[in-house]
């Protein structure tokens, strides 16, 4: 099933095009990446899937709704049924890193006090942080954490879809490659779609099902992997590593 | 959605079976209906997971949390579960809630810590107020050695912006005080015949007092809370380490022609104030108390000793220096987060306000030993 389906997507910012005629498909737990030159929108086309950024032509489908004037209550409920993960993690700098996970549990379900701290105890020990991390302000700790605890804070919901703004940039290369395997073990678990934006090659091949390639405000590959290869595109040869072979 | 979980008690056994959807959503309810058990005796307890629809981490945390309570209470429990999915979102909660630490809460201080706290606080930023000064007083050595270091394009900048484009405001605001001023007392003045003495009242308020202060405090609001938020913002997005490294000197770049630039203009924006105002009284006395302006004008020159003007207009520098030293020493105390911006800006207006009121009695107070 196609959770996300991008159809002819046009995205222009006053006289410059950035994305024309964009088609994309998103099945139900892929993990799926966007990839491209810097500046090539990959940013942006995530923007508009979370409903961030408008777009001038095309449709986009996340989870069977239409996004094109979607109505206020379609988007509240799509709002809870996925997680965003922003590239520094964009945590709210008055709460606690613990209240910053507990913030959409206490403001959209009844849970009790007591049961939404062991989520929370569960969300941070699963992300890697520590529980003595948790009582710290967002401005008191380091970007890597940062991103844990942003990310702590996308699952507090226990999202069907999770977007994920370049998870690993800034992370060290421990760090990061436990966070590959911390989204393999979510989406194997839980039953995660991810769609994210990435440079790392590493991450790339570790966890990536798909990836579609925007190269020049199109997309000049979406499937797996192994297809990239035979692709013949300046990008995808110097990016994979083929022009050097 | 939320369906009602069955409870069966037979003898020393409880079979309990979830239904529906077991997830953050449905917990709190379950979690209400399932409370009553803990008043049962019973020794085994069976969980029948067969009929959950779907289980997230939510309910995982519940299910696991709520085993181990009475396992804790050396009752048998056993859980059926069959659904593989649902199995394996138990055992990631199962594993990791068993090595998961518990988060403590924040430790409460009690009145003395926190009166301590604030006391201290208040001591640092007096602190670091006077090294802001004290550098500040250095590097203005060092920059006025040589007229090649004045950054006189930056200045420029500042002029036009924190000073010329605020004329408009300026001019509007000490024109209706002058109209204010000049009405209230217009009645006052009639009740005695003494409407000539308008020009007189007018004329030394706004000159020594009026028209100063609310240059300041328009300035204050607009331009030294304007320096705060830049300053500020410059700071969290790190352009001010920039600077630094590239070797371009914060105090010169950015501090100094911010001040000297207010230093400058105060004087002609007090001067602009000053004749909005007596143009506002000016207009009243016409209107009101029949004094044409050339009787006005007349009377003003009669009576109005030049030293108030040039009281009034000393004064400028001085509240320019407060006004902006304050706004930048806000500004550079902004910390890596977003609050602090909204802080500090606030900050910067409230206490240049007040540091230009302080100075502004201690004015008063110098000019009356003085006998100006």
């Amino acid at each position: 099933m196609a959770l996300i389906t991008l159809k002819n997507v046009k995205t222009v910012f006053g006289d410059t095009v950035i994305h024309d005629g964009i088609y994309l498909n998103v099945k139900e737990g892929e993990i799926y990446g966007l990839l491209g030159p810097s500046g090539c929108g990959k940013t942006t086309l995530l923007r508009e899937m979370v409903l961030l950024q408008d777009f001038r032509e095309g449709t986009i489908e996340v989870l069977g709704k239409n996004l094109n004037g979607i109505r206020e209550k379609d988007a509240q409920s799509l709002r809870q049924q996925w997680g965003v993960l922003f590239q520094f993690g964009a945590l709210f700098s008055s709460l606690t890193i613990k209240e910053n996970i507990a913030l959409p549990l206490v403001e959209y379900t009844s849970l009790s006090k007591s049961m939404i701290d062991e989520i929370v105890r569960f969300k941070i020990h699963l992300v890697g942080l520590k529980a003595k991390d948790a009582n710290l302000y967002p401005s008191e700790i380091s970007g890597g954490m940062k991103k844990k605890a942003g990310l702590a804070r996308a699952l507090a919901m226990d999202p069907k879809l999770l977007f994920l703004d370049e998870p690993t940039s800034g992370l060290d290369p421990i760090s990061a490659r436990e966070f590959d395997s911390l989204i393999l073990k979510l989406r194997d678990m839980l039953g995660l779609t991810v769609v994210m934006v990435s440079h790392d090659l590493q991450s790339i091949y570790d966890t990536l099902d798909k990836v579609a390639i925007i190269d020049n405000k199109k997309i000049v590959y979406e499937g797996t992997l192994e297809g990239v290869k035979n692709v013949k595109n300046e990008f995808i040869q110097t990016f994979f590593g083929i022009a050097n072979e | 959605m939320y369906k009602k979980p069955l409870i069966d008690l037979q003898d020393d056994k409880l079979l309990l079976s979830f239904r529906g959807e077991l997830s953050i959503y449905t917990v709190a309810d379950i979690e209400q209906e399932v409370k009553k058990i803990k008043n049962y005796t019973f020794k085994k307890l069976l969980i029948d997971g067969n009929n959950i629809t779907s289980l997230d981490t939510g309910g995982a945390i519940f299910l696991y949390n709520f085993q181990n309570d009475f396992c804790a209470k050396k009752i048998d429990v056993s859980l059926c579960l069959n659904d593989a999915r649902q199995k394996a979102t138990l055992d990631l909660v199962a594993k990791n809630m068993a090595s998961a630490e518990i988060v403590k809460k924040m430790p409460k201080k009690n009145i003395f810590e926190k009166i301590g706290e604030i006391c201290y606080a208040y001591f640092i930023g007096l602190l670091s107020f006077l090294q802001f000064f004290g550098q500040l007083f250095v590097s203005k050595l060092r920059y006025l050695t040589s007229l090649k270091n004045i950054r006189f394009k930056e200045i420029a900048f500042e002029i036009n912006d924190s000073a010329i484009r605020a004329l408009g405001i300026i001019a509007l605001t000490s024109f209706l005080i002058g109209l204010v001023v000049a009405y209230q007392s217009a009645y006052q003045l009639k009740l005695y015949g003494a409407n000539i003495f308008i020009v007189d009242m007018l004329g030394i308020s706004i000159f020594r007092e009026l028209a100063p202060l609310i240059t300041a405090i328009v300035i204050a609001g607009r331009s030294g809370s304007a320096y705060a938020a830049q300053i500020g913002a410059m700071k969290i997005t790190q352009e001010l380490d920039a600077m630094k490294t590239m070797g371009f000197e914060p105090f010169a770049f950015l501090v100094l022609p911010r001040i000297i630039a207010l230093v400058i203009t105060m004087p002609i924006l007090i001067f602009i104030a000053d004749m909005m105002a007596m143009l506002g009284g000016m207009i009243v006395a016409h209107v009101d108390l029949n004094i044409t302006p050339s009787l006005f004008i007349d009377r003003f020159s009669e009576v109005i000793a030049a030293k108030h003007f040039y009281v009034g207009i000393i004064k400028g520098p001085f509240f320019a220096f407060l006004i902006a030293s304050i706004g930048i020493y806000r500004g550079l105390m902004v910390k890596a987060d977003t609050q602090s911006i909204g802080f500090n800006t606030t900050k910067s207006v409230v206490e240049s306000i007040f540091a230009v009121i302080v100075c502004d009695a201690v004015f008063s107070i110098a000019f009356t030993i003085l006998g100006i």
